[in-house]
């Protein structure tokens, strides 16, 4: 496969993580050259500090949310990072339940603060340390959140 | 200032708080297009949602489609022949040229110089008539498929492009002589609206906004995709970070793109421009005409479209605005689970207050226009 961005292997960025802040990755995986760790939810800012100050992943490119309904913990975060100096992209996930607060990146990147209120607005994820939740998308008197899959095509 | 003021190409509104002149706070409202891109994707196959790529940066069309397919196809594990890839290359820098072009137009008339305005539409109108030729359509174009592209070029339309070429770089040098060296424009424009390098990352722009603050980065250098590492081009980078750099930074870009099309017409494979998977891209018409494997295919193909394997990517574009992104979760089956676009207008546009901010209430209109927001593509 030839000229699509690829993933770096974040391996070694991880074992430099677990040596700063033990125990925080849960699960990694692979697809088509693309890695991803899934690390624990409280400590996400922590981490993404660390992967800016020390791995120089200076970059955020999307904080993005997805909704598994039948799953344990059915909110899932998505932070794409990038770095300018290594030429490298990184994904990092974090996984939520219902009503669980997230901590807010975007004291670490500038650039989380839209996409955060993105996140609020239409999968209803709080972050907290954020110092501007509001709707972005949807007007503020409206109370549904539409990127959940409980949530028609149609609309209500 | 908007929902309907000129400047804001659109559906932004911009609420600022005056002292005087000058602007003390502003806060962004956008939303008002009320899309929903994202749902719709989860819910058509991967083929149907082509046309709704379209409409994200609606002045460039082409090289969305092109980025879509692109993430598609990296999930499914194809690659598409060469001259399927130099096609791609060739209408996405057109569409580059024809959207910075509107740039240029508007952001002159958001300050007051109405002529580059009439001027730059006129060799859209060209591009246009070339995207017409090429696809059958003028502004939605639709043209890629995952898997290659709709058809291949069809004849004189070299010619054509050739001939665009051919008297363009002597309007751009209109362009500049209107602009460039301009005292008004020079005035409206130098250190206004100034975003350093740094905070440019922190913001998270990218394209020529990032390029504008001296940041010399592109996807099509870091990640070359559809064959851009055989090409020979360069990436202008400003220096100060204000209106001026990122106005002299998309001149650069069209220029280079210019370069790039040229080579690509120079250099353009023979073969077939689509990959070879029956199972994803629909078997050339005369098979499905006379042969039974063909039509099979073709009809399973336009009734229950193809099956995604489990897994998810993410794969990106140097779109003319920034970096477009899509993100894919698939669970299998026909469309995504999750789609999520990454736009870099909604990420350039972030980065308004904090440019306007302290700064006089008649920079703001240059300042929205310097960054060249879409609002298709901030409301996804």
């Amino acid at each position: 496969m030839t000229g699509i961005n690829s993933m770096g292997r974040i391996d070694e960025h991880l074992e430099e993580l677990k040596k700063n802040i033990p125990d925080c990755v849960l699960e990694t995986g692979s697809y088509n050259d693309q890695d991803f760790a899934v690390v624990k939810a409280d400590k996400i800012l922590d981490i993404c500090r660390f992967f800016k100050d020390r791995l120089g992943f200076d970059f955020l490119t999307d904080v993005c949310g997805a909704h598994f309904p039948e799953r344990e913990y059915p909110f899932e975060i998505i932070f794409h990072l990038y770095s300018f100096k290594r030429n490298e992209r990184v994904r990092l996930k974090i996984r939520l339940k219902d009503g669980d607060e997230a901590p807010s990146v975007s004291s670490v990147w500038r650039s989380a603060d839209w996409n955060e209120r993105e996140i609020f607005d239409m999968f209803g994820i709080r972050f907290s340390g954020h110092t501007d939740l509001r709707r972005i998308l949807m007007p503020e008197e409206y109370n549904e959140f539409p990127l959940r899959k409980d949530f028609p095509v149609q609309g209500r | 200032m908007g929902p309907s003021h000129p400047s804001t190409h659109g559906v932004l509104r911009v609420v600022l708080q005056l002292d005087g002149e000058t602007i003390v706070k502003a806060t962004p409202y956008i939303g008002y297009l009320h899309r929903g891109m994202e749902k719709i994707a989860e819910n058509k196959t991967y083929h149907q949602f082509i046309p709704y790529t379209d409409r994200f940066d609606y002045l460039a069309p082409l090289s969305n489609n092109v980025g879509y397919a692109l993430a598609v196809e990296k999930l499914l594990g194809i690659d598409i022949p060469p001259r399927g890839q130099y096609l791609r290359v060739m209408i996405c820098e057109l569409s580059r040229i024809a959207a910075h072009l509107i740039f240029i137009g508007v952001m002159a008339a958001d300050v007051g110089a109405a002529t580059v305005f009439f001027l730059s539409f006129q060799q859209r109108e060209y591009l246009y008539d070339i995207f017409e030729k090429l696809s059958g359509a003028r502004f939605t174009n639709s043209y890629t498929r995952i898997g290659g592209v709709a058809r291949d070029i069809p004849d004189g339309w070299i010619e054509m492009v050739r001939r665009f070429l051919s008297t363009f770089p002597r309007e751009l040098d209109d362009y500049e002589r209107l602009l460039t060296r301009n005292r008004i424009w020079m005035e409206r424009t130098q250190n206004v609206g100034v975003i350093t390098g740094e905070e440019a990352k922190n913001y998270g722009l990218t394209g020529p906004n990032l390029r504008g603050s001296g940041i010399e980065w592109d996807i099509r250098k870091a990640f070359p995709y559809s064959g851009y590492e055989n090409f020979d081009f360069e990436i202008p980078a400003g220096t100060v970070g204000d209106c001026y750099d990122r106005y002299l930074v998309r001149m650069e870009e069209i220029r280079q793109s210019v370069r790039i099309v040229e080579q690509a017409i120079k250099n353009l494979p023979d073969g077939p421009v689509n990959a070879p998977e029956p199972k994803i891209f629909l078997p050339p018409k005369q098979g499905v005409l006379t042969k039974m494997e063909e039509l099979i295919h073709h009809f399973i193909l336009i009734t229950e479209s193809f099956d995604a394997p489990d897994g998810e990517i993410y794969s990106s574009i140097e779109a003319p605005k920034g970096e477009l992104g899509f993100y894919i979760i698939s669970t299998g089956g026909k469309s995504p689970y999750r789609l999520r676009i990454r736009s870099p207008s909604f990420n350039n546009l972030q980065a308004l207050p904090r440019m306007l901010e302290g700064r006089l209430y008649s920079d703001a209109v240059a300042t929205i226009a310097s960054l060249d927001p879409v609002l298709g593509e901030v409301d996804r």
